[in-house]
């Protein structure tokens, strides 16, 4: 470190040892690249929660700016002492930006308002950073004529922004994601502090600002050893709508989410229904199958703790009764006792026609003796080996066992369109576990073109009996349902087997490309 | 154990036919060839309050669980006797094209295997990224020579290696490779590459408890050579597993052979007396000892205790038995993990370890939930004795550390999930095949056993299967049979 006789300044004051001027312009580029990605994380971050990334960014990019106008302003009010003033900005901007990402992230399901939360973090972090470049001048000023200090200063503020704009959508987002960047951000903050506070022990008592300069490093390195933990709690980075329910089940992380009139339920992420166009997806699940069978007395239902095919199967006056088995006590819970969900699903599961089973619907066939003239298999999506045991020949061995000897059952079975290969295994399958199968698709807007597949232990007719009041299936349309055109049209498809797992392979392969 | 240490017995001799003393694998298998042949008239004693040896297996709240051994690979078409009980068992379930076909609920389901490998899991147990071309090229090798091992016949007609081992090729040729260690012959054949090392390791350790070092090359290529799984369409190469491991095997057989076991006994003493043997046998749930006149005896002991019990029988030999922990882990939630998501098999590289099997694989369909991990150590860097010193000095909480240690360290996000950690010791659990044990004097003299007592073990193998106890088991059974002149159609 630079022993140099520190030289006194025009108002009495110690200018800056010439070691400390060069951390002091390197410091130029660090702050002026860490405010910049400050501000692309809140503008990106309130994109994400809030949609509408032109006003967003528009908006978070107008208070900053005024906000650094601010800061600007107030480092007026410095009087003395300006670098141990600095020191401190840096800590501070160190501890807010650090973890911006990441407390929006955690404060947005938890506020009433989240701009508000927003922009007062905006506005705190633009006003220390604005407080930044006036204060580094004037450190500075001894160091150099003012016309140097000016460029200097300026051109490694610009740099920096240059660095930030480019590393932000090129590396940062996509390698290190928003929560880990506003840590990696912070450190650098806080590195500026404490190499500061470092070439001035000689002549300044630094003892209570380093403390404070490591509290925070520690602070943002535990955030950043967390930050996989962190960004699984801040689940609303996954969803494009506000979020009105989360909650982990030993199962599942079941997660309501409300934009407008639109709720909509996601299972571990994956988009299980839309209110505005589930009537399509549970009309076309359910109707098919109790429009062949002559006296659908018993249902069965598999999956589908949400009750909304429970609630299409009730209208029909013919069944008597209706088992419904699902892994997650939660998700009966939840759609039973919550008004507005209940509401939902027509309070189909509290009905006395209704017996709700929790179990693993694996092992519940196997050891079921019941007949059910029809069933519902309403799984989520293949997505792990854990699902792709419901989709097994082995399985359906058992289901079959459970089916009548003319009763008629469907499964879900993805998309014909996106996963074709996928779609037509389960068919396959279907017919290895000695049933013959008819598949049909669905056009649900918020799926897309969707695709189930029927099968008993008979030929299945073409005759249907709709009940009049639907509104997506009529006779004409049902029939439609049946016909693949070219692009989804069957093709040879392995049989998904326990040992194989063919589908989740499939899946996963089909699914991957399509969302590249 | 040892005689003397028990009373002699006091009340009046008791008879039976054929007496099989051990209620492990083979001793089970022994009383199960027996009922097949309808032949009633024997009785098994076993030591513990339970059969099943090795392939023992615990149960709690959460699930079923293996103490030992847990899965069977498909058995060869040699092994006929195994297929037969299989059939029995509802696990061979139809024939296509004249091969079995397997349950597929008893198949291990996909995915089976993953390893833990520079901080991702992936599938397979041999490492799929960061290979130099010439670790690619050894292994690529190395699994074209096990092939052509695999395919090899001897000069005899028979498979240079078979399993049941027994009946593999005598051609010098293949034999000649129990006069090296496994490490050796990899030596000498240029296998260097560290990782293929380390994999291979790692079989040595699964299958014998014991290293490359200590293990006989022609039992190190048996690992890989002498399977030739036999299953309708591809699941040839497929393992049978249970939640209990083959808790279920032994299970199944015992409930064949109930009325005939006898658990709580100490056989301590195997005497000739005329053209029969008398056992002596203290019973611990009367604390008193029985003496047993029986026409034939199997004894169904590890070597090293039917040398001590039927000194005037068993042959002193140099048997060596590779030391075991396992651990049941009760987990409120399933193990996670970047990369493959959780297989049956979960290995990390950069354990002593050899990892954890998922006890609810088979039966669940819930991703989450409660489970039980059955977690594997071969105590195979130190020598046994050295090892089994470790396992009577060091604490239940000492070893509840190292495999919450462990586990933590392939699974972080295990943290707090961990409800409780059940720790067996197995002092003896595998016998070694040390280089030269085909040839070593008092396993084949033990094979080779002419009555009234005949051996059935795997140490007669000297490989610790399952396939080659139940060989064991079932031709000591069928030699009692001969001898008895009780009709029966060979299953050998």
């Amino acid at each position: 470190m630079d022993e140099a006789p520190v030289a006194a300044g025009e108002d009495g004051e110690r200018a800056a040892p010439a070691s400390l001027a060069v951390i002091l312009l390197i410091s130029v580029l660090v702050v002026a690249t860490c405010g910049l990605i400050y501000e692309l994380l809140a503008g990106t971050l309130a994109s994400y929660l809030l949609g509408d990334s032109v006003t967003q960014f528009s908006t978070v990019i107008g208070t900053y700016l005024f906000a650094m106008g601010v800061g600007s302003w107030l480092s007026r009010h410095v009087r003395s002492n300006e670098i141990t003033v600095f020191v401190r900005v840096e800590i501070l901007i160190a501890a807010l930006g650090g973890w911006s990402a990441a407390g929006l992230f955690l404060l947005f399901p938890l506020v009433g308002d989240f701009r508000v939360a927003l922009y007062a973090l905006v506005m705190a972090i633009g006003v220390l950073v604005g407080l930044e470049i006036p204060l580094l001048i004037r450190i500075l000023r001894h160091r150099f004529a003012f016309r140097e200090l000016v460029s200097n200063v300026l051109t490694y503020d610009y740099v920096g922004a240059l660095v930030a704009s480019l590393l932000f959508p090129l590396i940062l987002v996509p390698k290190l994601g928003m929560i880990r960047t506003g840590f990696v951000f912070g450190l650098a903050n806080v590195g500026v502090a404490i190499a500061l506070l470092v070439a001035l022990r000689r002549q300044e008592r630094v003892g209570r600002d380093m403390v404070a300069a490591l509290v925070v490093t520690a602070s943002l390195l535990t955030g950043l050893a967390f930050a996989d933990r962190l960004q699984r709690w801040s689940e609303v980075a996954f969803y494009n709508e506000p979020v009105v329910y989360a909650r982990s089940t030993p199962y599942q992380r079941i997660v309501l989410t409300r934009q407008g009139g639109d709720l909509r339920l996601y299972l571990n992420g994956n988009l299980q229904f839309s209110t505005r166009d589930e009537y399509r997806y549970h009309e076309a699940l359910v109707w098919p199958v109790l429009g062949r069978v002559a006296a659908p007395r018993q249902v069965l239902i598999l999956g589908g703790g949400d009750g909304l095919a429970a609630r299409e199967v009730l209208r029909d006056a013919r069944v008597g009764h209706v088992t419904l088995v699902d892994l997650d006590p939660e998700m009966a819970r939840l759609f039973r006792d919550t008004p507005q969900l209940a509401q939902l699903n027509a309070g189909s599961l509290a009905s006395p026609r209704l017996t709700m089973v929790n179990a693993d619907a694996f092992r519940w066939v196997r050891e079921e003796t019941g007949q059910f003239d029809a069933i519902i298999i309403d799984f989520p999506d293949p997505t792990e080996f854990s699902l792709g045991k419901l989709y097994t020949e082995s399985f359906y061995r058992e289901v079959a066992r459970l089916l009548a000897r003319d009763g008629v059952m469907t499964v879900q079975s993805t998309s014909p369109l996106i996963a074709p290969r996928s779609y037509w295994t389960v068919a396959s399958t279907l017919e290895a576990a000695g049933l013959t199968v008819r598949g049909y698709h669905a056009y649900v807007p918020s799926f897309g073109e969707w695709g189930f597949t029927m099968a008993a232990h008979a030929p299945i007719s073409d005759g249907v009996r709709l009940p009049a009041h639907l509104r997506y299936l009529t006779a004409a349309s049902e029939r439609a349902m049946f016909d693949f055109q070219p692009d989804m049209a069957r093709r040879p498809a392995p049989v998904n087997r326990l040992d194989n797992q063919a589908l989740v392979r499939s899946f996963a392969e089909e699914w991957g490309r399509y969302e590249g | 154990m040892r005689d003397g240490k028990f009373p002699e017995a006091t009340g009046p001799i008791e008879d039976v036919d054929v007496l099989i003393a051990g209620g492990g694998v083979s001793g089970l298998a022994a009383g199960w060839r027996l009922a097949e042949a309808g032949f009633t008239r024997f009785t098994l004693l076993e030591l513990e309050d339970r059969t099943g040896g090795n392939a023992r297996s615990g149960r709690n709240a959460t699930s079923a669980y293996p103490l030992g051994a847990h899965y069977l690979p498909v058995p060869n078409r040699e092994a006929r006797a195994l297929h037969h009980m299989l059939k029995q068992f509802g696990m061979i379930v139809g024939e296509e094209r004249g091969a079995p076909v397997y349950d597929p609920l008893q198949l291990c389901a996909d995915l089976e295997e993953r390893l833990l490998w520079r901080g991702k899991w992936q599938e397979g147990l041999f490492p799929q990224t960061a290979l130099s071309a010439d670790d690619k090229e050894q292994y690529a090798r190395f699994t074209a020579g096990m092939a052509a091992f695999r395919a090899a016949k001897g000069a005899d007609g028979k498979p240079a290696f078979a399993l049941p081992m027994a009946l593999s090729s005598s051609d010098p040729q293949f034999r000649a490779l129990d006069q090296q260690s496994f490490a050796q012959w990899l030596d000498a054949n240029g296998y260097r590459s560290s990782l293929l090392r380390a994999y291979l390791r790692y079989c040595c350790r699964d299958d014998y408890g014991s290293e490359p070092e200590h293990v006989s090359a022609w039992a190190g290529i048996h690992y890989f050579a002498g399977r030739r799984g036999w299953a309708a369409g591809e699941d040839g190469d497929r393992e049978l597993t249970w939640p209990e491991g083959n808790g279920r095997l032994v299970g199944l057989m015992a409930r064949r052979i109930v009325g005939k076991i006898r658990t709580g006994h100490s056989v301590f003493r195997v005497e000739r007396v005329d053209a029969g043997v008398v056992v002596h046998a203290f019973d611990h749930g009367i604390s008193r000892t029985r003496r047993i006149r029986a026409r034939a005896a199997v004894l169904a002991m590890p070597h090293f205790v039917a040398q001590r019990v039927a000194p005037q029988f068993a042959a002193k030999g140099d048997f060596s038995y590779a030391p075991w922990v396992v651990a049941n882990v009760t987990v409120n939630r399933p193990p996670e993990g970047k990369g493959a998501p959780l297989a049956w098999d979960n290995v990390s590289a950069a354990s002593e370890s050899l990892g954890y099997v998922v006890a609810t694989h088979q039966t669940s369909s819930a991703d989450g939930g409660p489970t039980v991990l059955t977690w594997y150590l071969p105590l195979s860097r130190e020598t046994p004795r050295q090892a089994r010193k470790i396992l009577m000095t060091r604490s239940l909480e000492a070893w509840q550390e190292v495999v919450r240690d462990d586990l933590l360290a392939m699974n972080p996000d295990l943290a707090g999930a961990i409800e409780r950690i059940d720790v067996w010791q197995w002092g003896h659990a595998m016998v070694r095949p040390t280089p030269g044990f085909l040839s070593e004097p008092a396993r084949l003299a033990a094979t080779a056993s002419s009555g009234p007592v005949w051996f059935a073990h795997s140490d007669l193998s000297g490989l610790s299967l399952f396939e080659e106890a139940h060989y064991r088991g079932v031709v000591a059974a069928e030699s009692v049979l001969a001898h008895l002149s009780h009709p029966f159609e060979s299953l050998v």
